[in-house]
């Protein structure tokens, strides 16, 4: 029953996305193809190419049938710069957008939670002071400019790291040392900014669980400050931390493009950079429909996990 | 009786957004753009330019000063188109409950779900370069967290007695949502513009560095796009992107300071507190009988 509610919401969401995408590419007033390659180097031959890809010089209905057909057998058009079907171009992009928010995700978590939870026991004190200002200021920073800064400091005047790409290699060689070399810039650039929530979040929870009643006992029982801190109050303040995880996903994508634009990661998020400068609307386009759908889908599987391991919503 | 201290950090934060505010209008009247001021070509900080020159030899700190009024016009702009469709939203949602609540609602979890950066990038890409397009692509991505904050509000209140008793009244629902709902809400309106405000700044400057920021003028997210574009990183010409990423995150965090405590401060003198005056039916009104005491 409930899973057939969440499958029917999340079917309508994909549908909405699915208009959306059309809306966006196909019936807004003024031309969606001149606007995207206004003041750039285009033949009115590729205009026209770009139009007919679309459908652009149909009758509405039809428009919206054919790209709904085309999108059922996966056929998302084919890029103008790079002569390829877009669809083979997001899928070898999915595996590095993963690998960056997913090991980003891990380290914002886990410096969330140590930062947060020290902060939280003792507030006002000088490490919540300290640590939660950091958390504002850095999630006061803008995502991108982080990142150069970064770049400029460890990558450029230190020499650390590598400043571009996934891999030294053109071909695709090297191996998982290399990119965990490179992996570095972007995923810490990316935890800075996510990390603050956690940390703010966890901060108010476990300063929340401090005083409860069973922190007390456990207290009174003469257990040791940190076994009272990480077996009784923190499990406690977790609920809230672990939904905001879950539910964190539409943020945690929208860092990763910028991220990997700055870092010529080579994930979607670049590659939605490199649709922009084409200017490449087919590419928009798909990489446009694969974040929304993607995030949207992630959203109705996060519903799903949260309310499995709820243990306080057993009733409804 | 705590009083008004916990509103000290919201109000020192709003009176710096107000000085900046009165700055940006004013700065450009008294300047134009700082072209004339040729300097060395991408000079680091000296005591004649604390903040470094560019790369044609203008000061970057005055760009910065110079850029804050377009930055702040763009970022004003989208936080009160944001606004009115996220208070028209949920004050609607809320007030009207039943199938216009549900459709609302689920519109609203939906554009919420979405990821916000993609969509705007989308969205300013297709309507083309330009104040107005950029400021609507920001809007339409950051609209939905104030149509549900303020849903909820509203929802809060509609089942507080004194609604009831306008209702019974006969109070219709234009009277009921300006005369009792209206107050009720606006702090979390004040809250919901303060956040907005800092979302809209990161995003205009983001949506700037893809290329889709309004190039007729200078921005600060502009400067940091032009400051990637001529290589600034790889030069090491580190202080072309100090100053205007270090305005766009001093801003972004005293717009969080102060809706973070103007949130705090709210929580603790509940609606109809502080900062507001008496909601209207409590001063005996022409058309109504005199409103029972507060007990």
């Amino acid at each position: 029953m409930r899973a057939a509610r969440v499958a029917g919401t999340l079917l309508a969401r994909l549908t909405g996305v699915l208009f959306l995408g059309f809306a966006l590419f196909h019936l807004l007033p003024g031309d969606p193809v001149s606007a995207l390659t206004r003041g750039r180097p285009v033949t009115t031959e590729d205009l026209a190419t770009i139009r007919a890809g679309f459908g652009l010089d149909l009758p509405l209905w039809k428009q919206f049938t054919s790209y709904v057909t085309a999108l059922a057998h996966g056929d998302l058009g084919t890029s103008l710069a790079a002569h390829r079907p877009v669809a083979d171009m997001l899928a070898e992009r999915i595996g590095p957008t993963l690998l960056l928010t997913v090991s980003a995700t891990v380290l914002s978590v886990t410096v969330g939670i140590a930062t947060g939870v020290a902060a939280g026991w003792r507030p006002r004190g000088i490490g919540d002071r300290v640590g939660t200002g950091a958390a504002i200021v850095l999630w006061s920073a803008p995502t991108f400019w982080l990142g150069m800064l970064l770049m400029a400091i460890l990558g450029v005047a230190a020499g650390l790291f590598p400043i571009a790409g996934m891999r030294s290699t053109e071909s695709g060689g090297g191996g998982v040392l290399d990119v965990a070399h490179h992996l570095v810039l972007p995923c810490i650039t990316l935890a800075a900014v996510q990390y603050a929530q956690y940390h703010l979040l966890i901060r108010s929870a476990v300063a929340a669980e401090r005083h409860a009643v069973y922190v007390t006992l456990a207290r009174a029982k003469g257990l040791p400050d940190a076994l009272v801190r990480w077996r009784h109050a923190v499990p406690n303040a977790m609920a809230p931390t672990l939904s905001l995880v879950l539910t964190n996903l539409g943020f945690v994508v929208s860092g990763a493009v910028t991220v990997e634009a700055v870092f010529s990661w080579p994930g979607l998020g670049d590659l939605t950079f490199e649709a922009l400068r084409g200017p490449d609307p087919p590419v928009l386009h798909g990489t446009f429909l694969l974040l929304c759908g993607s995030v949207v889908t992630a959203d109705a599987i996060a519903d799903v996990v949260l309310r499995r391991f709820d243990r306080r919503g057993g009733t409804t | 009786m705590t009083g008004w201290r916990p509103l000290l950090p919201a109000a020192a934060a709003g009176t710096t957004l107000t000085a900046l505010g009165l700055l940006s209008l004013t700065v450009p009247a008294a300047r134009t753009l700082p072209g004339n001021a040729s300097g060395p070509h991408l000079a680091p900080p000296s005591a004649r330019y604390p903040f470094g020159t560019t790369d044609t030899g203008l000061s970057v700190l005055d760009l910065v000063v110079f850029g804050a009024h377009r930055t702040l016009i763009i970022a004003a702009l989208s936080t009160a188109l944001a606004l009115g469709v996220g208070t028209a939203t949920g004050v609607l949602a809320g007030h009207f409950q039943g199938w216009p609540d549900r459709v609302l609602s689920r519109f609203t979890q939906w554009v919420l779900v979405l990821p916000q950066l993609p969509l705007a990038i989308t969205i300013a890409a297709v309507l083309g370069p330009g104040l107005a397009q950029l400021s609507l692509a920001i809007a339409l991505a950051y609209w939905p967290a104030t149509a549900r904050v303020v849903r909820a509000a509203v929802v809060a209140t509609e089942s507080l007695p004194h609604l009831e008793r306008a209702r019974a009244l006969g109070a219709g629902h234009w009277r009921q949502i300006r005369v009792h709902t209206w107050p009720a809400v606006l702090p979390v309106v004040i809250t919901c513009t303060t956040l907005t405000l800092g979302n809209a700044l990161l995003s205009e400057a983001t949506l700037s560095f893809f290329g889709l920021g309004d190039t007729t003028s200078v921005t600060w997210g502009g400067m940091l796009q032009d400051a990637s574009g001529i290589g600034a990183i790889t030069a090491g010409a580190w202080w072309y992107l100090l100053a205007p990423g270090l305005a766009i995150t001093l801003v972004v965090m005293v717009c969080s300071i102060a809706g973070r405590s103007t949130e705090a401060a709210l929580g603790r003198h509940q609606a109809h507190g502080l900062l507001l005056r008496r909601p209207r039916w409590r001063r005996s009104a022409a058309g109504e009988p005199a409103g029972p005491e507060p007990v």
